[in-house]
């Protein structure tokens, strides 16, 4: 199994999601997080001084997949969140040893 | 005469709203989160402490020679003590000055914000009022120095108000330093609905500041001029509006050239510094000449704030860039645009008036300063060396709403995390 980790713009979280449920992707944990990457934070003035934001909030999204799943779920997470501007985000995969469903003790695959 | 009456009691009203809940939530919402309550307890205490102390002395003081254009630096404090001899239906009177007197020494927090022992400032109020602002009220309003003698035009306070408190936060912000972290970190204003809101109300409260101050030809039945007044308060009523109206434009209109943004806070800004300038003048100019007033007073006080970073000087919620400045603007620039049609009768440079009015206007303006400073600084050094004016360096980093009052503005953090991801800490 793999976690597929995605940190997005946050108005492109509606069109992630609705994507990845028409491709059957059943459950995720989603959070607000701040970042920054190359893209930096911004400047506010007020009264004429200058304060540099340095984080720019995201949304974080995981989602554990098998193994054959995980390239699919990237590829539509990255097509989905695109727009082609610098800030857009990461999506990483890492391998994951074992699942359980907390309400049935299910393992692995039947947990997902 | 029924109708005078009713209208003392709503201006007065008026000027209520403007100390509490207006100037308080103008000037809360730009502290930052942790010292909000404390900044807005500074304007409430000033209503409790200022508003005791001049029924006391404050109104005998400033009022109680009978506006005799003696040239007087103040009058008997002991004369109409605690209102003795003042008839109750001349009471309202008296509420209306003592609520001038609240906000002028309110005005004076925004300086010293975030980092000032609530009790030093309990003990500043009543020596301040004491010192610096009655004997200008006398000098200004009640036929002293300024306004008797000289004859230097201030319809509602330009001078004894603005130029007042503007000259004793700029001493203070120096006596007292800065802040912990300025101006590096200089400290985002936490709230700008709340200074929007406190503006907007300032805005309402102030034609109870400036329509108010209306002084009718004659007071009896018979013989109250109804078309002076209606002219009058017609008058000062427009040009408030107007002038306050330019300045938001000015304000906006600098901050985009220098900022390359037309801000929420420049607009509130915008709304103070005109209203500031025309309090002196209102009574003074035509519309044309509020308008040019509330302009040149939103573009220079805009650029005016900015200096303080240039002097290194931590006037917190800039008290000298817009009551200083503005409160100068106003004063000098009746000078410049008032008109014979106006509460004085005195044509100023630009309708051939010459520069009488404006050398008038100018001394009335530097006495005020002198005084000020003079009072401020002696009342300041002694505080700052007898119970001290800053509390300890790690209570300020906490937040001094816990420090000197065991309470916190917002519970907000409880269900959001600690708040360092948010930013909320802020840099240069």
């Amino acid at each position: 199994m793999k976690l597929v980790t995605a940190v997005i713009k946050p108005h492109k979280w509606e069109d992630v999601r609705e994507a990845l449920e028409a491709f059957g992707v059943t459950g995720m944990t989603v959070s607000e997080v701040s970042g920054y990457g190359r893209q930096k934070g911004h400047t506010e003035v007020y009264r004429g001084a200058e304060y540099d934001i340095a984080l720019v909030p995201k949304i974080r999204i995981e989602i554990v997949v098998e193994d054959g799943d995980a390239e699919e779920v990237v590829g539509i997470i990255v097509r989905t969140a695109q727009t082609g501007r610098i800030g857009d985000g990461k999506v990483w995969i890492s391998p994951v040893d074992s699942v359980v469903r907390v309400r049935t003790g299910d393992r692995d695959a039947a947990a997902l | 005469m029924d109708g005078y009456y009713a209208f003392m009691l709503v201006a007065t009203l008026l000027v209520l709203l403007m100390t509490t809940p207006a100037l308080a939530l103008f000037y809360g919402g730009m502290t930052r989160s942790k010292s909000v309550l404390n900044m807005m307890m500074m304007s409430f205490v000033s209503m409790a402490i200022v508003g005791i102390v001049y029924v006391l002395w404050g109104w005998s003081m400033s009022f109680s020679d009978g506006f005799s254009g003696d040239g007087k630096l103040f009058a008997d404090p002991f004369k109409l003590f605690g209102l003795k001899d003042v008839t109750p239906d001349n009471y309202i009177y008296v509420m209306f000055q003592l609520t001038f007197a609240v906000i002028t020494a309110a005005l004076i927090s925004g300086a010293i914000a975030d980092r000032v022992k609530f009790s030093a400032w309990v003990v500043f109020l009543p020596l301040w009022v004491t010192f610096s602002y009655f004997p200008l009220a006398h000098m200004v309003f009640g036929g002293g120095l300024i306004g008797g003698k000289i004859g230097a035009q201030d319809y509602a306070g330009g001078t004894a108000v603005h130029i007042n408190a503007g000259v004793a936060g700029l001493v203070l912000a120096l006596l007292v330093g800065k802040r912990v972290g300025w101006p590096k970190d200089p400290g985002r204003p936490h709230s700008l609905p709340l200074t929007m809101i406190g503006a907007g109300l300032l805005w309402v409260g102030w034609y109870g500041f400036n329509v108010g101050s209306i002084v009718p030809a004659a007071l009896g039945d018979a013989d109250f001029d109804t078309a002076q007044f209606y002219a009058e308060t017609g008058r000062t009523f427009a040009n408030t509006t107007v002038a306050t109206m330019a300045a938001i434009l000015g304000w906006l209109a600098i901050e985009r050239l220098l900022h390359g943004k037309a801000t929420s806070l420049g607009a509130a800004s915008g709304i103070v510094a005109g209203l500031v300038a025309i309090t002196p003048a209102c009574g003074a100019v035509n519309i044309s000449g509020a308008i040019a007033i509330g302009a040149i007073a939103g573009a220079i006080c805009a650029y005016a704030v900015g200096l303080k970073f240039k002097f290194g000087l931590d006037d917190s919620l800039d008290v000298v860039g817009v009551h200083l400045v503005g409160g100068i603007v106003g004063t000098l620039l009746i000078g410049v645009f008032s008109t014979k049609d106006g509460a004085a009768g005195i044509d100023g440079l630009i309708y051939g008036g010459g520069f009488g009015s404006l050398g008038d206007q100018a001394l009335g303006a530097l006495i005020a300063i002198a005084w000020s400073g003079v009072v401020t600084l002696v009342l300041g050094l002694a505080i700052k060396f007898t119970i001290g004016w800053r509390i300890a360096e790690e209570d300020e980093v906490a937040g001094i709403d816990l420090a000197e009052h065991g309470e916190s503005a917002y519970d907000i953090h409880s269900g959001g995390g600690s708040g360092v991801l948010t930013g909320q800490g802020g840099k240069a």
